[in-house]
Formats: structure tokens, C-alpha cells, sequence
């Protein structure tokens, strides 16, 4: 099995990621794209993993799903709180500290 | 092979679909897809622990997450398809092909050299070889990340918990207020009259009957009416039903 597709499928999901975030105004769907963005390089490290022939490239990954986790959880957590406060969860809304 | 060329299409397309879909939730939905097959990628390159542990936390756990905060905030919150900052999308677009073009070349440029395999380091199992290395190597970072759960843990809690402003009304409380309202304003005391239930339709969407043969709107919950699904007592009462029910409402 060729790496390079795998590669290129990794690049390629972290741009759409990547313009996930810079165009979605939503913060729960700019947030599911920084995880895609995440998993795209996960597939990377695996991918690398497989190439190498050790295991490391799979405890990076291991490691980027815990971090994953726990920024997910508090970022979720400041969205309810950015919801209560605002009814809103559009990532505009909050420019507060702009002025 | 075969594997990779049959999801990496769903895959992008998936993605894609992710971010230009408006509802959030459908953006969830094809996320889920997008990570389930990555979990068959990661399968399919000799790494069945990581398979395992994608299937579980990002597609169980982190998707959940996900789609409850989504029915918290609103299913309904759609992104308004008006450009705040004149221009974003396209300087979006260009940013991105700068971005996937450098990245290509990148991938295009270097050479990945022989593919040794993980026959090798998973001669042991794949969960073995990753344990050793888990509680070896990386042993002080796995510690690090206990902490790092425990922080995230109690900093949720902490984001999302919420003060009390009126003390907590007692069912005593409770009580009085509504004899008070029956007393005030003739409010009635019991509970809401339950919807019909008939030899026909035992269902919440069906009204129950007043003696004058009436249906009540207090029987009837608020959402079915407005949604117009309301379904009537006697065959061909549907129309007079909804009517009569639009009257009392408006």
C-alpha cells in the first residue's frame, strides 16, 4: 500500500477543515471543523506510523484523540455558557472585547 | 487498497458537505461519516487499537457531545447566509488553495521511501506494542494527560454550572401560589385535562372532548397545535377540529 494517498487525503480533508473555520460563522460547526482538521492529522501520524514501522506515529495519535477530548468538552462548555448569556452561538456576535 | 479508494470519495465528499450544509446538525451527521470511515482507514493500516478507540471516543463520545450541545442551544440554529466581512468567502477560497497547493507540493516533493510495515512492531498485537510504549516511553505524557482530563473535566464544570438567583420554590410554595391564582383570578386548581383517548386514537395528538362535545385546546400541547398536527375525535371532525381550535388560539 502507497503512502501518498494517504497523505494527500489527510491534506486534503485539513483544508476543508481549515476553510470550514475561516468561513462558518456558527461556533458548533467551526468547532466540528477544527476536529476534522485534528482527524485529518491523525491519518497523517497513522500513516506515518505505518511507514516507519513503529508504533510512536499511533501514540501521537492516541494522544491528539485525549487532547481532543478534553478541548472539546470545555470548548463545548464555553459555548453553552456563550449561549446563556446571548442566546446566540454565532462566533460574530461575541466582539465584546473588540471595542 | 481497494478500501481507501472506495471511502477517500465519501470521505471529501463528506467533508464537504460538512462545511456548506446549513443546519448544524446535518453537519454533525456527515462529521460522523467523515470519522467512521477514518476508523476503517486506520483499520485497514494495521492500527486496530486506534480503530477502536475512534469508533468509541470520537464517533461514541465526542459526536454525542457534539449533537447534545446542538439540541441545547437549538436544533433549529442555522447560519444566516449573509456575509458579515465583505469578501470572506473568497479570501477563504484563496487562502485555501494557497493552502491545499502548498500542501501538495509538499506531499509531492518528498519521497517516503521504502513502507516498512507494521508486521514487525505489531508482532506482539497492536494493543501490546502501544501499551509498552504507552507505559515506557511516554509513560510522563500519559500522566500529563490524566491531569490535562481532570483540568477539562472540572472546567467544564465550572463553565457550565449555574449560580442560583431565586431561592428554589418549596412544593408547599407551590401549592399556596395555586390557590392563591384560584382565589385571584378562577384559574383552575388540577392538572391540565389529559388528550383523548377513544376506541379509535389513543394518542396525544387527538383532543379530548368537552361534555358539549366541544374538543379542549388545554388537552392538546402547544407545540402539536402550532405544527397544525392535530387530529380530531370522530371521523370526518378534522377541518371543524382545527377550526374550532385556530379560534381559541388566536
Amino acid at each position: 500500500m502507497d503512502a501518498t494517498p494517504f497523505l494527500t487525503l489527510s491534506a486534503l480533508l485539513f483544508t476543508i477543515g481549515a476553510v470550514g473555520v475561516l468561513v462558518r460563522r456558527n461556533a458548533i460547526v467551526v468547532f466540528m471543523c477544527v476536529e476534522l482538521m485534528l482527524n485529518a492529522t491523525n491519518l497523517a501520524l497513522v500513516t506515518f506510523a505505518r511507514v516507519h514501522g513503529q508504533l510512536d506515529g499511533q501514540v501521537a495519535a492516541f494522544f491528539v484523540m485525549v487532547v481532543a477530548a478534553a478541548e472539546v468538552v470545555v470548548g463545548l462548555a464555553i459555548i453553552v455558557s456563550i449561549f446563556r448569556a446571548r442566546r446566540s452561538i454565532s462566533v460574530d456576535d461575541a466582539s465584546l472585547l473588540k471595542y | 487498497m481497494i478500501v481507501f479508494w472506495v471511502l477517500a470519495p465519501i470521505m471529501v465528499v463528506a467533508a464537504l458537505g460538512m462545511v456548506m450544509v446549513r443546519k448544524a446538525v446535518h453537519s454533525a451527521l456527515l462529521l460522523a461519516v467523515v470519522m467512521i470511515c477514518l476508523a476503517v482507514l486506520y483499520a485497514v493500516q494495521n492500527a486496530p487499537f486506534l480503530f477502536a478507540v475512534q469508533i468509541i471516543v470520537y464517533t461514541g463520545a465526542i459526536l454525542m457531545l457534539f449533537l447534545f450541545v446542538l439540541m441545547l442551544v437549538g436544533v433549529d440554529s442555522s447560519d444566516s447566509l449573509v456575509e458579515t466581512i465583505k469578501g470572506q468567502r473568497l479570501a477563504a477560497s484563496v487562502v485555501a488553495v494557497l493552502f491545499g497547493v502548498m500542501i501538495a507540493i509538499f506531499v509531492a516533493q518528498t519521497s517516503v521511501g521504502v513502507i516498512v510495515g507494521l508486521q514487525g512492531a505489531n508482532e506482539q498485537g497492536n494493543v501490546t506494542g502501544i501499551a509498552y510504549l504507552l507505559f515506557g516511553r511516554y509513560v510522563f505524557a500519559f500522566e500529563v494527560s490524566a491531569a490535562l482530563l481532570i483540568t477539562a473535566a472540572l472546567g467544564a464544570m465550572v463553565l457550565a454550572h449555574q449560580e442560583r438567583l431565586t431561592p428554589r420554590v418549596s412544593q408547599r410554595q407551590l401549592a399556596e401560589q395555586r390557590m392563591r391564582d384560584y382565589s385571584d383570578s378562577g384559574k383552575h386548581l388540577g392538572p391540565l385535562p389529559t388528550p383523548g383517548v377513544y376506541a379509535r386514537h389513543n394518542a396525544v395528538d387527538t383532543p379530548a372532548l368537552l361534555p358539549d362535545g366541544t374538543p379542549s385546546t388545554l388537552s392538546l400541547s402547544r407545540s402539536l397545535q402550532a405544527r397544525g398536527n392535530v387530529r380530531a375525535a370522530r371521523v370526518g371532525d378534522v377541518e371543524s377540529t382545527v377550526e374550532q381550535m385556530k379560534g381559541v388560539d388566536d
